[in-house]
């Protein structure tokens, strides 16, 4: 079975027919080419692949496309605005918070989802707000510092 | 040290905004709506013979474009040219459950799957051996029937006299370490996009890959087409750590499918297949026996690695020479024999994983060290102290070291974790430790030897101002594409800014051995230095003559070219790039890599392994709570000095120490696979456990820079080093904290609250006895 879900992409307003059975991530990636979200696992491990909806952080592997119906779903590709990084993102990338880049996208998406809540987190809000978002390449050091300079540049 | 104008500060990489955009494009982010959809259909036993492979209602199924079994490829492969023994699909047995039978490519996922279902398969299943004991016992079932007792290769070395140096020891001690099997779990799950064009007989392969050259090698020769018919780009590539270091099997399953069906086929393993691909670093036992002078002086070391390698050659000689080798090169030892034994088990093949080989032997090596230490009352600092090298020189194997900051990295992490006024004052529960590491910048000869320079890197003037670096070199996130270009603007005087970067597409870039043995930086960066200064050689000779002076005199310099003091004016960038045009024409400069001979290890066979042309070195402290109730041990903080010669981008060299810290944290205390019947009990993200950012301690990173006399800029290798002084430190740390010592890797919650309960009962017992 398909149906009908009308829902905002970072900012954009997107109506589709989809099976009930599509994965929010497989939806991104192939039917709106928005391959910045990533899978990393088979289902619901690695935090790769989250995005925001209606501005939580939800791992799009784990979520059907029509569960997104009805609402606003922010992904990496929407995170700069007019081609400018957002704070996260340029504190991921002058900081070095990200080295083969494949986290990346989820990690930045779960902070953002943290900073909004909570714009200035302590170095342990941090490691609890991305616990669920795996790194093989940092030893998250550096990702964490990426995170604290982004909500001091907020500031 | 001659200050530098660009390098020496920290870069963020040059591929950086990709990445935090989600611009950055993986292998499976290439596929098109007309891509086509594989899967595998792999071996659901461990060992046994193929008596029916019946696929054809599968190939009759609508939707089905191409299926491949063991029959479409006769050629063996596998990463050593003297031990190739594998196919991509199996043919008459298989090895391993996992094992790829046939393959299929369909227009549709489902289609795919359904056509999996509807191939017949029968395996008359043999004994399986998951264990090195197991494979050796004398009546085990053979993997390969001309591989006696299933031993892949054996081997044996003694350099000076180990019998003479245990008569002079003061204190001989012998123990065994085991260490559990471990993968890399890089993030990018496997993938290869493949294409073919059946009217020019052209296939172009995007593949995950730390080494692209080899899998251009590979793919050509299982397929018997020309090399010149094939293109292999590396896209951005989600880490490696090893596992890509070789053509894995699914490389090639893509490039028979895409043939098969005339078109383009992406290949994307599930993790769970991921974890089966392994090529990590295999189940080792070592016994070590050390022989030292009351002083701490090391007299004589023998050594016995058992490896159990999974089923297939792979990088395992190797592995097994790698730890024998690396026994050397760290201290003075002139009196080492070392037996290694790699044996062939019914588990997928191990391979190379971040210091390769040489982990679990520096893990007993540095435990024993510390264990002596405490019988003889020796500092574990001093006792690593009695027994540095003094460079330049060569050690008893032959391995060249020119630059030595092993001392410095000692002091650093001894001063910055307080060590001498805090170690032995810690309450109960609480300890520290520490251990010491190196590892190579490049292996002095490459596996494919055809006498070709070890790097090449061409760099273009282009009209417009640009510099344009072409490099086969493969960032897979460590930051490789960001040192040439940092090494082309340090070296012309430009902006980083005027600098591109085209690495890795065999259709323009120039061959490279690719990324691995921590040979990238020192290789690629000596090419890089060499095309730059023949770069800047013609601008000079440009200039000189516009400004009539003697080139010599001509200085290259913040985009600018100038005589110091002279009464002519500057000649900007720009003007002096349209001078050199006009003499001859496009520029393309070419800088080369060659190991030099006394650089490529001792004569004895195997010698070539180990040898490089410069070593990292470590020294590692790492602070922990035990929690003596669970088992459970937090890592409050680590410090971490290594000596990479000299740091060309500080923040990428901070970010590789950190990581590789990190991952021998994680080898130390949760990672482990798990075959039960041959089936992977591990194979996901959450069984295979790692540290997630909440168990993850501060690490403090110090960097050493001992200025190697051939590195780039006297640079040597940052990404493997640290790693193998974690698993000891923390060993040494628990032992500090509970005086218990514990022979195991990984040490997790059960294992050490299990060595602990029959400890207590085992002191219970000696003092109820006394």
């Amino acid at each position: 079975m398909s149906r009908i879900i009308k829902l905002e992409v970072n900012g954009r307003e997107v109506e589709d027919l989809v099976p009930d059975n599509l994965l929010l991530v497989d939806y991104l990636r192939e039917r709106l080419a928005l391959t910045g979200t990533k899978m990393g696992c088979d289902g619901g491990e690695c935090g790769a692949c989250t995005v925001l909806i209606d501005g939580v952080a939800r791992l799009s592997c784990i979520t059907l496309a029509a569960a997104a119906d009805g609402r606003a779903v922010e992904t990496i590709e929407g995170q700069a605005p007019g081609g400018r990084l957002s704070a996260l993102q340029r504190a991921f990338h002058e900081h070095l918070g990200t080295q083969c880049g494949y986290c990346t996208p989820g990690m930045i998406m779960a902070a953002e989802a943290l900073l909004r809540a909570n714009p200035d987190p302590s170095e342990a809000e941090i490691r609890e707000a991305l616990g669920g978002n795996l790194c093989r390449c940092t030893g998250y050091v550096k990702i964490i510092r990426s995170v604290r300079a982004a909500a001091e540049a907020m500031a | 040290m001659k200050d530098h104008s660009t390098i020496g500060r920290p870069a963020p990489l040059v591929d950086g905004i990709e990445k935090v955009t989600g611009r950055a494009r993986y292998t499976a982010d290439l596929a098109d709506r007309d891509t086509l959809t594989a899967r595998i259909l792999r071996s659901p036993v461990a060992h046994g013979r193929i008596v029916r492979l019946d696929t054809s209602r599968a190939e009759a199924l609508p939707g089905v474009l191409a299926v491949v079994t063991g029959a479409d490829c006769d050629v063996p492969y596998g990463v050593i040219p003297i031990a190739q023994n594998e196919f991509p699909l199996a043919r008459d047995k298989v090895r391993y459950r996992g094992e790829p039978v046939a393959a299929v490519a369909a227009v549709d996922a489902g289609t795919a799957e359904a056509a999996l279902a509807l191939i017949a398969l029968e395996i008359d299943p043999l004994p399986a051996h998951a264990t090195a004991a197991e494979a050796r016992a004398p009546d085990a079932a053979l993997l390969h029937d001309d591989k006696p007792g299933n031993i892949e290769r054996e081997v044996h070395h003694e350099f000076g006299s180990v019998e003479a140096g245990f008569a002079e020891a003061d204190l001989i001690r012998d123990e065994t370490f085991s260490c559990a099997e471990v993968h890399h779990a890089m993030m990018e799950p496997n993938a290869t996009l493949a294409e073919y064009d059946p009217e020019r007989a052209r296939l172009t392969l995007h593949s995950c890959t730390q080494v692209p050259f080899y899998v251009h090698l590979a793919v050509a020769r299982c397929l018997k087409m020309d090399t010149s018919r094939i293109r292999v780009v590396k896209p951005f590539v989600g880490g490696g750590f090893g596992h890509r270091t070789e053509t894995l099997n699914f490389e090639i399953i893509a490039a028979l499918l895409a043939r098969k069906a005339g078109g383009k086929v992406l290949l994307r393993l599930s993790r769970e297949e991921t974890f089966l691909t392994h090529r990590g670093r295999p189940q080792t036992d070592v016994r070590l026996k050390i022989g030292m002078k009351r002083d701490g002086t090391l007299t004589a070391v023998e050594a016995e690695a058992v490896m159990a390698g999974g089923a297939y050659a792979g990088y395992g000689l190797v592995t097994i020479l790698y730890a024998g080798a690396l026994i050397h090169g760290l201290y003075a030892i002139e009196n080492v024999k070392y037996d290694g034994y790699r044996v062939y088990t019914n588990t997928p093949p191990c391979g190379a994983m971040r210091g390769h080989g040489t982990v679990d032997m520096r893990h007993a090596f540095e435990c024993l060290l510390d264990r002596m230490a405490r019988e003889l009352g020796l500092d574990p600092f001093d006792l690593r102290r009695a027994n540095l090298l003094e460079a330049p020189t060569f050690t008893a194997n032959g391995l060249m070291v020119n630059s030595y900051g092993l001392p410095e990295a000692l002091d650093r992490v001894e001063t910055a974790s307080g060590w001498t006024e805090r170690r032995g004052k810690l309450p109960r529960g609480r300890g520290l430790g520490m251990a010491c590491s190196h590892y190579v910048s490049g292996a002095a000869k490459p596996v494919h030897w055809t006498g070709e320079p070890h790097a090449v890197v061409q760099m273009r003037l282009e009209f417009d101002g640009a510099v344009t670096v072409l490099t086969g070199a493969s960032d897979i996130g460590q930051g490789s594409s960001t040192i040439v270009a940092l090494a082309a603007a340090e070296v012309l005087g430009i902006d980083m800014a005027r600098v591109r970067v085209v690495a890795n597409d065999s259709e323009v870039t120039p061959k490279d051995n690719g990324s691995y043995s921590s040979r990238v930086t020192f290789m690629v960066g000596n090419a890089a230095i060499e095309a730059a200064r023949a770069l800047r050689e013609k601008l000079i000779l440009a200039a000189a003559e516009k400004l009539e002076a003697d080139p010599v005199d001509v200085v290259c310099e913040g985009e600018s070219f100038f005589i110091p003091g002279a009464a002519q004016s500057e000649l900007p960038w720009q003007e002096v790039v349209y001078a050199a045009l006009a003499r001859e024409g496009t520029l393309t400069e070419k800088g080369t890599f060659r190991t030099p001979e006394k650089a490529q290890g001792g004569k004895h066979r195997g010698g070539a392994v180990g040898s490089t042309m410069g070593f990292s070195y470590g020294a590692q402290v790492v602070e922990v709570s035990v929690d003596e109730a669970t088992g459970q041990i937090t890592v409050e903080q680590v410090w971490s000095a290594l000596d990479v010669g000299y740091a060309i981008n500080p923040l990428a060299v901070e970010g590789q120490i950190e990581g590789s810290v990190w991952m021998g944290m994680a080898q130390a205390m949760s990672e482990e696979t798990a075959w039960r019947d041959g089936l992977h009990a591990h194979a996901n993200m959450l069984d295979y456990r790692f540290p997630t950012i909440a168990e993850s301690p501060p690490v403090e990173v110090h960097i050493v820079e001992s200025i190697d006399p051939l590195g780039p800029f006297g640079a040597k290798e940052a990404g493997e080093g640290a790693l193998s002084g974690f698993p000891p430190a923390l060993v040494n740390a628990v032992a500090d904290a509970l005086g218990l010592d514990v022979n195991f890797l990984p040490v997790t919650p059960d294992r050490l609250l299990e060595a602990l309960i029959k400890w207590r009962r085992a002191q219970k017992r000696a003092g109820g006895a006394s």
